[in-house]
């Protein structure tokens, strides 16, 4: 019988967590340049349209039908067959299978509208259209289904087989995520003048309401990712807010430190990292665990951001240093820090003497996350670049995609540049 | 004639509107506008890369006058614009050949 509670909950995070890519449209859209604004933003937007029609056609059932050797699902939702009417969850706890449908794709659509934001400036559109599918296809859907597609034990081989905990998307969403940037920002290159010239975001209040959205949204994300309104879903819910909190307190104080002063790019990045951090890690530690991980994230991260100048690849608004890194502390974390007391579905780490299986077992996923998602990003990338092209062109770049790819600009504050 | 042209920090642009309205002045122009001089530009800081700035934002009056008015409405604006910092801006003063009041057609002093 369907629980309506914890399906009110599911369904509000539904749309919660869909609030996000609008959310990251504005955020991403007001760090790049005033001419490329519009095409920062639509990279996002697109995500959603084409995301969808995905998770429409196979993208649920490739993820979520009966499991394949722990690999892969099914044909059998195909068109989202086979889920009117019918129910998913523990007896007591039953939602209905198109709210959890629902719910899971807009995950899917803000993993894949993240990674625009390392090839910010310079990618053809159709190109990226082309790629979103694509990658949501070879990359999104085996990683989402090895941890997120629990079957009694024959599901995804991360959450069933290998028993590495990531409650909301740790590895799904953060570390893939990542992962994939960093090969996005090597295949396609730096942009014209990185390091060189001033790329000073061009909207800081944009950033600034987009990282809002997110952190609002952020609650559907991880509480919604318990599937019912109950106690984990609240641990969940603090421990986003408690660490996402901190993160931007601790940003900005390690700038404060290291560059004289503290900025509201920080704080803002700060508490994107904060949440991505405890995205993991909020359904099995306690809120003083959340508030140790959000502190270590904001110092890490903020650390991380700097190293692309080091190393030179142009990972143009830090999915790597932001939501890579975070990943990786907040399921390493879990390892130390999880408890039973919070989850008695989790299980102890190294504090609540559980020992280093499970910090083993994060590791493991942690790796193998990040290899695959960086190696097939790499391939689906090169193999674009060689056919269609992925870069824009060097004049296209230097005039502002927005004029070039959508013949739109984003700002007409004179309402005469129509005559001059 | 003359055209005054002073190029001064945003923030003083309205105690010098207010010092030349009380003194009779009749109308001026501003334009927000950027630049640098000795003062050279500023450093911004995102994510922790620095990033040079090389024009400073400014603002641009323009107030035209007699010749016989010109000294002490540079004056003027050069006492009230005055901080004592650097960056403070410039004035100068060009001669005008003409001026015209586009709703009447008058010429020279009366269109001023």
């Amino acid at each position: 019988m369907i629980n309506s509670g914890d399906t009110a909950w599911v369904l509000a995070s539904g749309a919660l967590v869909l609030f996000m890519t609008p959310g990251l449209a504005i955020f991403y859209g007001g760090m790049v340049r005033a001419k490329s604004a519009l095409n920062m933003m639509m990279m996002s937007f697109a995500a959603i349209g084409v995301t969808t029609i995905i998770w429409v056609l196979y993208g649920y059932s490739l993820t979520f039908g009966k499991s394949h050797n722990g690999l892969i699902g099914g044909f059998e939702h195909v068109g989202l067959a086979k889920t009117l009417n019918e129910v998913v969850g523990p007896q007591g706890h039953q939602i209905p299978t198109l709210a959890f449908a629902m719910f899971q794709l807009t995950f899917a659509v803000i993993t894949v509208a993240l990674l625009s934001g390392a090839i910010a400036d310079r990618a053809k559109y159709g190109s990226w259209v082309l790629f979103v599918a694509i990658w949501i296809t070879l990359v999104y859907i085996p990683v989402a289904h090895w941890a997120f597609a629990s079957q009694s034990g024959t599901g995804g081989w991360i959450v069933d087989k290998l028993g590495a905990l990531d409650f909301a998307g740790g590895t799904v969403v953060e570390i893939n995520s990542g992962a994939a940037a960093l090969a996005l920002a090597l295949v396609l290159g730096k942009r014209d003048g990185f390091k060189k010239d001033p790329m000073r975001p061009h909207n800081m209040p944009l950033v600034l309401l987009g990282a809002g959205m997110l952190w609002f949204g952020w609650f559907g994300f991880n509480a919604g990712s318990a599937l019912s309104a109950g106690s984990l879903a609240a641990t969940a819910m603090i421990n986003t807010q408690i660490a996402s909190a901190a993160a931007s307190m601790t940003w900005a104080l390690y700038e404060k430190r290291r560059d004289g002063k503290a900025t509201t790019l920080g704080v803002a990045s700060g508490a994107i990292a904060g949440a991505v951090v405890i995205t993991p890690a909020c359904g099995f530690i306690n809120p003083l665990g959340a508030l140790i991980l959000g502190l270590i994230a904001g110092v890490a991260a903020a650390y991380a951001v700097t190293r692309k100048y080091k190393f030179g690849y142009d990972d143009s608004l830090d999915v790597v240093g932001v939501h890579g890194v975070s990943g990786i502390i907040g399921m390493l974390g879990i390892g130390v820090l999880a408890t039973v007391t919070v989850n008695a579905a989790g299980k102890n780490g190294l504090i609540a003497h559980g020992g280093f299986t499970l910090l083993t077992h994060q590791v493991i996923a942690i790796v193998v996350v990040a290899l695959f998602s960086f190696c097939a990003t790499w391939l689906i990338a090169k193999a674009i670049s060689a056919t269609i092209g992925f870069r824009a062109l060097r004049d296209d770049e230097l005039t502002g995609l927005d004029t070039v790819f959508h013949a739109e600009s984003a700002y007409d504050i004179t309402g005469n540049s129509n005559r001059y | 004639m003359k055209l005054i042209t002073a190029i001064v920090k945003p923030g003083k642009v309205d105690d010098i509107k207010k010092a030349l309205q009380v003194n009779g002045i009749q109308g001026m122009t501003v334009s927000e506008t950027r630049g640098f001089g000795r003062q050279k530009g500023h450093t911004e800081i995102y994510r922790g890369a620095e990033y040079t700035v090389d024009f400073i934002p400014k603002v641009r009056i323009e107030v035209l006058a007699d010749d016989a008015d010109a000294a002490g409405i540079v004056d003027l604006i050069v006492e009230t614009a005055n901080s004592g910092s650097i960056g403070d801006g410039k004035v100068w003063v060009t001669p005008v050949e003409t001026v015209v009041r586009v709703r009447t057609g008058e010429r020279g002093h009366d269109a001023l």
